[in-house]
């Protein structure tokens, strides 16, 4: 049901690809770049070595998952940052400062306040409610097998929207910056994602992560401070210069054409805020750790780092407006103003090359590499288990399955998630796939947020209202972003956008919250009534943590 | 692990515990209260985006490339993440100790 429903999502979108391809000019193929390719070897080798070491302690259901629940509160944090800032985040927002000014900051200040909010309010529920994924705990008193689908059905949406983004940035960034083949590219990186998940399960992945969030953290930081020393490390300087410089002048410095209207704006900040709070390969880390005290501790460091990123992604933007957009090697042709080499999302790597040459360029090349595996790697672990611990262990078999069986399962369903992220990412080669992303947490915020937190706290949640809210504001998010201007019109061809916005959230996130609460009321049968009376206790454990899942012992 | 019905009885203990509502009802109110402050700058800031958005591009001072809008936006970064120290500071020390204590009355007076 939920494979046809995905293959019907993608038989509406693809037939109009191939036209949006034509307008799209594919990234040029570079010269093979051997330092960049020298460091990726280092990393791809360092990765595997962790993997062979995670697989031999990759034993029980838990250690797949969760990684035995023993990660430490920093290790998570970090883990976190490594899993939630993607290639995106990197090269597009770096990108989104170059071209639009502080419409990136505003974009990244949103995309930073979920961070508290998940704190404040689910970061301890989660913890001690939960266990493999998000769905143990919206159907911790709910219908197993109704709420669990329904909760499957969105994660995957969200994981395959999410994946075939990063892989088709992967294939496009490869070429680029290795000189690979773009369906070779592809190859690598789904296999190494395969293998990574695979065998060394939720361990693996939690340390391709925190390698990676260190080596994101440090060649950003790197890349900062060169640029900035070639203002005196003068902000002042720097935005004087920058300034005068671009095309947009004065302009740079206020909110443009990302957020044309009131709507848009608000829209946009609630979907990338509870967007994020409900994305289920961010959710899935908060099972990793001992204890909500652990759990806590993970997101003060997760934001710590994430808000630190954000700031020097700005000004690395606004570095690259003088540094990159004056110097013609970087356009095509050599013409400053033209076409940038690679395509916009290049900003950030032809900075590096500025301020520090070749190897700078090879290093950070390999950071965005890395950068996709460790996202890719996440988000096909939360699928695998939405598959198997889900849909395979609870739903099909009843809870009947063997630990042996379920985990059997997951690595097939890794398996199938890294074949079908190659194939899908091959079908959507010259797609702009930009809208992809925030469809993603455009769904996570109407489809799984909702369900989740009021499954936390209202005691009212009854099944019938968790599963037509959860399904609503799924099929709201989606129908709507196919009905706005990004699918709409630049991808199916039609002249005028049937949903004047962009954003969905704004719509699909209270009509999610709506229909559930509407329905809930409205529902008074003996299990509604059993579901209520069981809050209660699922209220303690929620506070406390008693019987909370524990870690395993190593 | 205990099994269900001695679990359930635990929970049963726990709701009965005045500590239980007292630690319910600080730490619930403490995150309410920051989530608001959170929320409520956040949302303001994006009125101001939505609403009056010549507002954001102001600079500070003459001269200052530090416009109304980066310096909210640096102010807003900085503050939430200083929020959620103040949150896991607060919640793993005085509130963590309070659980601590209800779970271990209830467990002992099941046994």
């Amino acid at each position: 049901m939920l494979a046809r429903l995905n293959v019907a999502l993608l038989a509406l979108l693809v037939p109009a690809l191939s036209f949006a391809g034509d307008a799209i000019s594919a990234t040029e193929k570079q010269p093979l770049n051997l330092h960049a390719i020298g460091m990726f070897v280092l990393f791809v080798s360092m990765t595997l070595g962790i993997t062979y070491w995670a697989a031999g302690r990759t034993k029980s259901a838990s250690d797949f998952y969760t990684a035995g629940g023993g990660i430490t509160g920093f290790q998570n944090g970090l883990a976190i940052a490594g899993d939630y800032m993607s290639a995106a985040t990197l090269l597009g927002l770096t990108a989104l400062v170059y071209t639009k000014g502080v419409d990136g900051y505003i974009y990244m200040i949103a995309f930073f306040a979920g961070w508290p909010i998940i704190l404040f309010l689910m970061a301890e529920r989660l913890r001690n409610l939960g266990k493999f994924t998000f769905a143990d705990i919206t159907s911790y008193r709910l219908n197993q097998g109704k709420v669990r689908t329904m909760a499957a059905v969105s994660s995957l949406t969200v994981v395959c929207f999410y994946l075939v983004a990063q892989m088709v940035g992967a294939g496009q960034l490869i070429k680029l910056l290795f000189g690979l083949d773009y369906n070779i590219a592809l190859f690598v990186v789904g296999a190494l994602m395969m293998v990574y998940v695979t065998f060394g399960g939720m361990v693996a992945t939690t340390w391709v992560q925190i390698i990676k969030a260190c080596m994101l953290l440090a060649g950003g930081t790197l890349v900062m401070v060169l640029a900035m020393s070639q203002f005196g490390f003068s902000f002042e300087t720097m935005m004087g210069q920058a300034v005068s410089l671009h095309s947009l002048g004065e302009k740079l410095l206020f909110p443009g054409t990302l957020l044309p209207d009131p709507v848009t704006a608000l829209s946009l900040g609630l979907g990338l805020m509870f967007g994020t709070a409900g994305l289920p390969h961010i959710l899935m880390r908060f099972f990793t750790v001992t204890n909500a005290k652990e759990a806590r501790k993970s997101v003060l460091y997760a934001s710590g780092f994430v808000a630190y990123f954000f700031n020097v992604i700005l000004l690395m933007g606004f570095a690259a407006i003088i540094i990159v957009g004056q110097n013609p090697e970087f356009f095509e042709g050599g013409k400053i103003g033209g076409k940038i080499v690679g395509g916009g999302n290049m900003i950030a790597m032809h900075l590096a090359k500025a301020v520090g040459g070749n190897l700078l360029l090879g290093f950070l090349s390999a950071v965005a590499f890395a950068t996709i595996l460790a996202v890719v790697s996440g988000l096909a672990l939360a699928g695998a288990a939405a598959i198997s611990h889900d849909i395979y262990a609870r739903v099909i078999r009843k809870g009947k399955a063997t630990e042996t069986e379920e985990l059997r399962v997951s690595r097939f369903a890794s398996v199938g998630l890294g074949l079908v992220a190659i194939v899908l990412g091959i079908a959507f080669e010259k797609m702009n796939v930009a809208f992809m992303v925030a469809l993603a947490f455009g769904i996570a915020a109407s489809a799984n947020f909702p369900v989740l937190i009021l499954s936390m706290y209202w005691k009212g949640l009854t099944t019938r209202g968790a599963v037509a809210g959860g399904y609503a504001g799924l099929v709201a998010a989606v129908l709507l972003v196919v009905f706005s201007k990004s699918v709409w019109v630049t991808v199916l061809g039609n002249a005028q956008a049937l949903f004047p916005y962009d954003q969905p959230a704004l719509f699909s996130m209270p009509l999610a919250f709506l229909i559930t609460f509407i329905v809930s009321k409205l529902d008074n049968s003996a299990e509604a009534q059993a579901e209520r009376a069981a809050f209660d206790d699922q209220y303690v454990r929620a506070q406390t943590g008693f019987g909370a899942a524990e870690a395993s012992a190593h | 692990m205990s099994t269900n019905a001695s679990q359930n009885a635990v929970y049963a203990r726990i709701r009965k515990n005045p500590r239980f509502a007292e630690l319910v009802s600080k730490r619930q109110g403490f995150a309410t209260l920051l989530s608001v402050i959170v929320l409520t700058i956040f949302y303001g800031f994006f009125m101001v985006v939505a609403f009056n958005p010549n507002l954001i591009g102001q600079r500070l001072s003459e001269g200052s490339y530090v416009t109304v809008g980066i310096a909210a936006e640096l102010f807003m970064f900085i503050f939430f993440w200083v929020l959620t120290a103040v949150y896991v500071k607060r919640a793993n020390g005085e509130f963590d100790a309070i659980t601590t204590e209800i779970i271990r009355d209830a467990s002992k007076e099941v046994k």
